[in-house]
């Protein structure tokens, strides 16, 4: 996992946004800068790919990933799996389904698991920033502490915590399990944002003005907080693929895997590692790349929204 | 720095009061309730009613977190029921404790002996190939699942060319004495060498898998950092004196490069928690991190709480000693 | 013979995206032991570059530096870093413009003081702590023994500098650079500062290069005082004549921009209009014509050379100040 308890690198990107009062400019010169990166062109290209593997995977998979095709090939008794063949370019997996197939799809599964996570920790990041940025005051002290209790746990250990309270183990519940580990970080994050732009004189120039506080909150604070976020929450896709995967190599995640995802095809090859080691590299390059894709491009941003770097 | 001791161990105490709020209700929602959860579905009648009134469930809820906290107080968090079944659950904690430990402790020094060199050399070379190597090489470090790199390195240096040992803390053949459950420091302890040399052999692919992540975090860092201080004006300054190379680099350049790297060290045992558990799991470690997966796959409630609590509690430690020590060494918050 | 002998100095900075940038442009000037020189401009006009340059502390990658550096007959440029190493802090030393910065937050005061020391005067660590409090106590610093121990953001404005100054003079170099040694400091602490420096420079008889912007202090403490615009000098005077009689435009128009006691009440500033930034470089004419009112129309297609135009007077015009005013005499 990466690491993801780190405090005052959130600080620090909150501490960026705070620099926004360029506005449109701002978000222009970043673009410009981005457009030059090659560490940003190469992880968008990574995330281009992917994306369109996704969306055509169904045309390109030529079997259903769920048929035990080559079921009769598999052996328990001396650990024999289906070798590559005429139409099955990859093989087959332990149970005798179409390895190529599993894989191209496992692409739209692996993306959606993503990026739902991402989007509820966001959600719930940013309910508990907004409360306590917006309010200060006791509400603050209070949502930071358990932001900061939160954080204190090992990701792991509180992602494996909140998948433990669930009778069922589903997919649902790698989804859930990894969007409480983002929650406290976007919530650190949207609060420090909000903490600067509190103070900001755009602000402050509101407030004289007599506008409400609702309207300062959603018009003034958080468009303002939003590219911090952005970046955080780019790097946060591709912690939630590698969170994902670790969670299915513990266990959790769903006992029907007909649906393929590479951090469950991962953790599943995992008992055939020394014997057939392809099950496992397929699924692990795809996770690998994709997540070196959301890093470079989230790296990429942070770097052009960085105002000490802008020279 | 009396003061921002007490205040930094207040915080502390708050914390801990929190976290054991959480785990208080954790336990409460998990399925099946408390007594379910912490004896297993197969108990028997008797033992349910023994543990609903030890647990205090016939009373309100206040009394029944009371009674939750003085029995975590004397360390009393219930019998194992899956991973060593009626081994107390503190106790399972304690004896897995040190391989953790040791792991993670060998890790970390990894990542900070190779991480901060890297991280002053490839900043001090900005755009030459070694920084770019490096920065390449942790970028992909951080995208590579810790349990997957594991598996490559164990596939690759104890399986295909078989150089160091595949799994296990010590070889079983040898003869060790176990003091501390510190295998390497029993062995230097007893001045049993090979028992010693055997044990760090064990702890080198999973040290190493476990290494990456800080590595990346803490060269990346470093990186920066010293990117920052070579521009400031009192580096110019100690130029300006003419100082030789060594010091200024030692006293003037990485005495306040490594101001940030203390702390992001101290945040780094959270990663290296998290790792460890995927790690020991690979290389059949019997740690902390094998107990909560197994304990997860076996539904052994009793020993999860031990280890969410005794981890969170790890990490806040460490990251208080950290600031103290941070404190030390930068004059602006010890003379405040 | 002078102590410090710079002869065409020319500093770019080349930039793989950017155009080359000539930040100093064939500087040429001496200083002469135990005496003061100034260096004199707007901010951007290259003066801290050319002390960058003789000091050996400008950014290796990038920096093009040609030209001479002669110190006491040995040439600087051509040095070693690890050479320059051996001269720097010993034979020429430094006081930079803001102390805040230029101290290291996390080293006692002492120790930066006395790590010169031990470096080039060869002392034991508690011999040159010793040395250091005595400095300490020479530039000013009340309680010495306590100051040493203590860190930069304990110590004042004022008290930092004077730091800095110790630390700069610690091995009594034969010359020393001041660049706006003065311009961080509140208004009361600067002339305690200037005092000090003229003080312990007459003192040790270190030769003083002062760059500055602010023409008070050339006034206070200068002998002889060099003017730069984009990189080039154009004008040289010794200090009273260049006061009684500017001959270049840019020259006087920096002296009309300060405000003087005696001026008429009533009388505004006459601020130079434009800033260095919007300049074209010399090659296309003079750099300071767009801004120039004695322009005339050979200012914007040649450059004007320096040349002598009496003893120890330089000036580098097409159409200097009372150039009409001698024509109509010789008429």
């Amino acid at each position: 996992m990466l690491g993801t308890q780190r405090k005052e690198r959130i600080d620090g990107l909150a501490e960026s946004g705070g620099d926004t009062t360029a506005g449109v400019s701002l978000a222009a010169s970043a673009w410009r800068r981005l457009r030059r990166s090659p560490t940003f062109l190469v992880g968008a290209g990574i995330i281009c790919a992917f994306v369109l593997l996704a969306l055509v995977s169904p045309i390109l998979a030529q079997h259903d990933p769920a048929l035990r095709l080559l079921e009769e090939q598999v052996s328990r008794a001396d650990n024999r799996i289906p070798a590559p063949q005429p139409g099955f370019p990859l093989g087959g997996d332990q149970y005798g389904r179409p390895l190529l197939s599993r894989v191209l799809l496992g692409s739209q599964q692996t993306l959606l698991v993503a990026l739902l996570a991402t989007v509820i920790g966001l959600g719930g990041g940013l309910t508990l920033g907004i409360l306590a940025g917006a309010f200060g005051g006791w509400v603050d002290t209070l949502v930071m502490r358990v932001v900061d209790v939160m954080l204190s746990v090992p990701s792991l250990l509180l992602a494996v915590s909140i998948g433990a309270l669930f009778q069922q183990q589903s997919q649902f519940t790698v989804i859930i399990a990894v969007a409480t580990v983002q929650i406290p970080i976007f919530g650190r994050l949207l609060r420090g944002t909000m903490l600067a732009q509190r103070a900001s004189d755009h602000v402050l120039a509101a407030r004289a003005l007599g506008v409400r506080q609702r309207s300062i909150v959603f018009r003034h604070m958080l468009p303002n907080a939003l590219g911090p976020v952005i970046v955080q929450a780019t790097l946060m896709l591709a912690v939630a693929i590698i969170d994902a995967a670790a969670l299915s190599f513990l266990g959790l995640g769903a006992a029907d895997t007909s649906t393929p995802e590479w951090g469950q095809m991962l953790g599943s090859a995992q008992n055939f590692f020394d014997t057939h080691p392809h099950l496992a590299f397929w699924p692990a390059g795809c996770i690998i790349v994709v997540a070196l894709g959301f890093t470079l491009v989230g790296e990429s941003m942070r770097d052009a929204l960085d105002p000490k770097k802008r020279r | 720095m009396l003061r921002y001791t007490v205040r930094r161990l207040g915080q502390l105490l708050i914390v801990t009061v929190v976290l054991s709020v959480l785990l208080f209700g954790w336990l409460r929602a998990l399925p099946g309730g408390p007594v379910s959860a912490l004896l297993g579905e197969r108990a028997t009648e008797e033992s349910r009613a023994r543990l609903v009134q030890q647990l205090g469930l016939d009373q309100p809820l206040y009394v029944q977190y009371w009674k939750f906290v003085q029995r975590a107080i004397t360390g009393d968090f219930g019998v194992s029921t899956g991973v060593q079944p009626g081994t107390p659950a503190m106790e399972v904690f304690l004896q897995r404790m040190p391989a953790t430990l040791e792991l993670s402790v060998l890790a970390l020094l990894l990542a900070v002996a190779v991480g901060i060199p890297l991280g002053y050399f490839a900043a001090r070379r900005q755009g030459g190939w070694l920084d770019n190597l490096s920065i390449t090489w942790s970028l992909i470090g951080v995208a590579v699942p810790v349990f997957f790199l594991a598996f490559l390195l164990k596939y690759v240096f104890a399986i295909e060319f078989g150089v160091l040992p595949a799994s296990g803390r010590q070889a079983a053949g040898i003869d060790a004495t176990h003091a501390t459950g510190f295998f390497v420091l029993d062995g230097l302890l007893t001045t049993e060498w090979d028992a010693a040399w055997n044990a760090l052999v064990h702890l080198l692919l999973p040290a190493v898998a476990l290494s990456t992540i800080p590595f990346a975090v803490i060269f990346r860092l470093t990186r920066a950092s010293v990117l920052d201080v070579v521009e400031e004006d009192y580096v110019r300054t100690a130029r300006s004196k003419g100082l030789g190379a060594m010091v200024v680099r030692g006293r003037h350049i990485l005495r306040n490069a490594m101001l940030p790297v203390v702390t992001t060290i101290g945040l780094q045992t959270g990663a290296l928690l998290s790792g460890a558990v995927l790690t020991e799991q690979v290389f059949n470690i019997p740690g902390i991190g094998q107990a909560l997966s197994l304990g997860f796959q076996r539904q052994d409630y009793a020993v999860l709480q031990v280890v969410i609590l005794a981890t969170a509690m790890v990490y806040v430690l460490v990251n208080l000693l950290v600031d103290l020590a941070y404190a030390a060494i930068d004059p602006r918050l010890r003379t405040r | 013979m002078a102590l410090l002998e710079v002869r065409d100095l020319s500093v770019r900075f080349v930039r793989k995206s950017e155009p080359t940038v000539s930040a100093v442009d064939g500087v040429s000037f001496d200083v002469h032991p135990g005496s003061t020189v100034g260096l004199v401009g707007e901010s951007g006009c290259g003066k801290s570059v050319t002390s960058l340059a003789i000091m050996g502390l400008l950014p290796g990658r990038g920096t093009e530096v040609s030209g001479s550096v002669n110190l006491e007959g040995s040439e600087l440029l051509r040095l070693s870093q690890r050479e320059f190493d051996r001269r720097r802090g010993k034979d020429l030393g430094m006081v930079f413009q803001d102390p805040l910065t230029s101290l290291n937050p996390v080293v006692p005061i002492g120790l930066q003081v006395s790590e010169v020391i031990e470096r080039h005067r060869g002392l034991s660590r508690r011999d040159a702590s010793r040395e250091a409090a005595r400095l300490l106590d020479r530039v000013g610093i009340p309680d010495p023994d306590r100051r040493l121990k203590e860190y930069s953001h304990q110590l004042s404005g004022g008290m930092r500098q004077r730091a800095l100054i110790a630390m700069a003079l610690a091995c009594e170099p034969r010359l020393l650079i001041a660049d706006e040694p003065t311009t961080a400091l509140d208004v009361t602490i600067q002339a305690q500062i200037l005092t000090l420096l003229k003080e312990l420079v007459a003192e040790t008889g270190t030769a003083l290069i002062m760059i500055t912007h602010d023409l008070g202090v050339v006034a206070g403490m200068c002998d002889e005082v060099n003017v730069l615009y984009a990189g080039r000098i154009v004008e040289r005077a010794q200090r009273h004549e260049l006061f009684s009689r500017p001959r270049h435009p840019y020259t006087a128009g920096l002296m009309a921009s300060v405000p003087r006691l005696d001026s008429p009440r009533g009388q505004r500033l006459a601020p130079i209009e434009g800033s260095v930034a919007d300049n074209i470089p010399w090659e296309g004419g003079c750099a300071f014509s767009p801004r120039c009112g004695n322009a005339l129309a050979v200012c914007g297609e040649r450059a004007p050379e320096l040349e002598t135009i009496e003893q120890g007077r330089l000036l580098r015009c097409h159409n200097p100040i009372g150039a009409a005013e001698l024509e109509r005499a010789h008429d």
